[in-house]
């Protein structure tokens, strides 16, 4: 059992997100575990935003890279914990920013001070590096982008708007 | 594990689903390219929402029930969401044929529900129903951000030009009385609290009216009086604006049944 797991996790590496093909489902904290069930392995994976249309499209990769490899495996959708962009890795942060996503920058929306009492201002903005020059002089168009996940920045030093991956 | 009521469930899919149907109708439509994106990205979140509290309530009531048929499959009449949701987008100018869709509207109406989905969802983390807690801590950080984008917009609005404070400050009027529903609990979230799986929003009440308060104050809007009417659309008691609503969500679902595409 432990070969198999470790060949599931080994194919189940070459998988990337649907919309930003750069970063792995595992380094961006969807693929949360693959495991000995009581009926066979079980590969398990977290959504991310609740509408995100990709998700059907990363279970039936994950279906189809497993039958592929031969591995048979029930796939788990599993809700709790709640996916948060603080499980990304290091090395999928920094594959998000060559890629020109400004990655997240701080907690989860869910575990900053915030939680319990929300002001409306000042709020202090968030300062996010631009990808392309690196300059922290930026600033935000919209807290809403191209897919759920992103919003929109503009860097005021080398003028190029970009994604930032905003905390979850 | 306490359950909650599955009417319970269906409020909260329900509320999720109409807000999600009508922001829809922004698509394409949007003021101004970004706030087009973003009223996409909100009702993407609120359906989605929407479609994992289906799934439970399906698989908790077995047989032929299913997300689909819960969403398409029910009349007007059998909808649990508040009233406020269902009111159409041009609020308070209906009848100006400039004015169809009010963005005054869309935003007061997005403020006022995620200032009370913050609080709400905030509180369901720790229900008695372990999937209904999940689902919770999820929807919380979508409201979030919908209540941070509404409440920008509103404050935009109301200490804006002349012309936007006074179409914020009718839309606010025009929709402040909905929220009365909010606060009186109906028989099924008396059950849902009694068993430790729903809030009591009486509780919640203190917290949104400061929170309403300090971004009407920032916006200068002034917080109209309650009138004592009590809309009753969690009791399935709605506008005529939820039959067209339902009429347009619906009709392709019926038209063929159990269609795959």
């Amino acid at each position: 059992m432990d070969s198999t797991i470790a060949r599931a996790w080994e194919v189940l590496e070459q998988l990337t997100d649907p919309e930003i093909p750069v970063i792995t489902l595992r380094e961006l904290g969807i693929l949360r575990d693959v495991r000995a069930g009581k009926d066979g392995l079980e590969v398990v994976i977290t959504p991310t935003y609740s509408g995100c249309p990709a998700m059907g499209q990363i279970e039936d990769d994950v279906r189809a890279t497993l039958v592929e490899a031969g591995i048979e495996a029930s796939v788990i959708t599993q809700l709790a914990p709640a996916w948060t962009t603080d499980w990304m890795t290091d090395e999928g942060k920094e594959k998000l920013r060559a890629y020109g996503i400004a990655p997240p920058q701080c907690g989860s929306a869910g575990s900053g001070g915030d939680t319990k009492v929300i002001s409306f201002v000042p709020r202090k903005p968030e300062v996010v590096p631009c990808p392309q020059c690196g300059s922290r002089n930026t600033t935000l168009i919209s807290q809403f982008g191209s897919t759920a996940c992103k919003a929109q920045y503009r860097c005021l030093d080398c003028l190029e708007p970009f994604d930032y991956f905003k905390p979850y | 594990m306490s359950k909650a009521p599955n009417d319970y469930l269906l409020h909260l899919a329900d509320n999720a689903v109409v807000l999600g149907q009508r922001l829809a109708e922004w698509c394409g439509h949007g003021p101004i390219l970004e706030e087009d994106l973003a009223l996409a990205n909100v009702s993407l979140d609120l359906i989605g929402q929407a479609r994992l509290l289906y799934q439970l309530t399906a698989s908790r009531m077995g047989g032929r029930a299913s997300e689909d048929r819960l969403a398409y499959f029910r009349d007007d009449s059998e909808f649990l969401n508040y009233t406020l949701l269902e009111l159409p987008n041009h609020g308070p100018l209906v009848g100006y044929a400039a004015a169809e869709m009010d963005y005054a509207t869309t935003i007061v109406r997005n403020f006022l529900y995620s200032a009370l989905m913050v609080l709400l969802w905030d509180e369901l983390q720790q229900s008695a129903d372990a999937d209904l807690a999940a689902i919770a801590a999820k929807s919380l950080k979508e409201a979030r951000y919908h209540l941070h984008h509404s409440a920008d917009w509103l404050i935009k609005f109301g200490d804006g030009t002349e012309e936007s404070h006074v179409r914020a400050q009718a839309a606010l009027d025009h929709l402040w009385r909905y929220t009365e529903e909010f606060w009186t609990p109906s028989s099924t979230e008396e059950a849902a609290i009694a068993n430790g799986s729903g809030v009591d929003v009486r509780s919640l009440r203190q917290a949104w009216d400061a929170l309403v308060a300090d971004a009407l104050a920032t916006a200068t809007l002034k917080r109209p009086e309650a009138r004592g009417y009590i809309p009753e659309g969690k009791h399935g008691r709605h506008s005529e604006h939820l039959s067209y609503l339902l009429g347009e969500m619906q009709s392709l679902a019926r038209a063929h049944p159990d269609g795959n595409w």
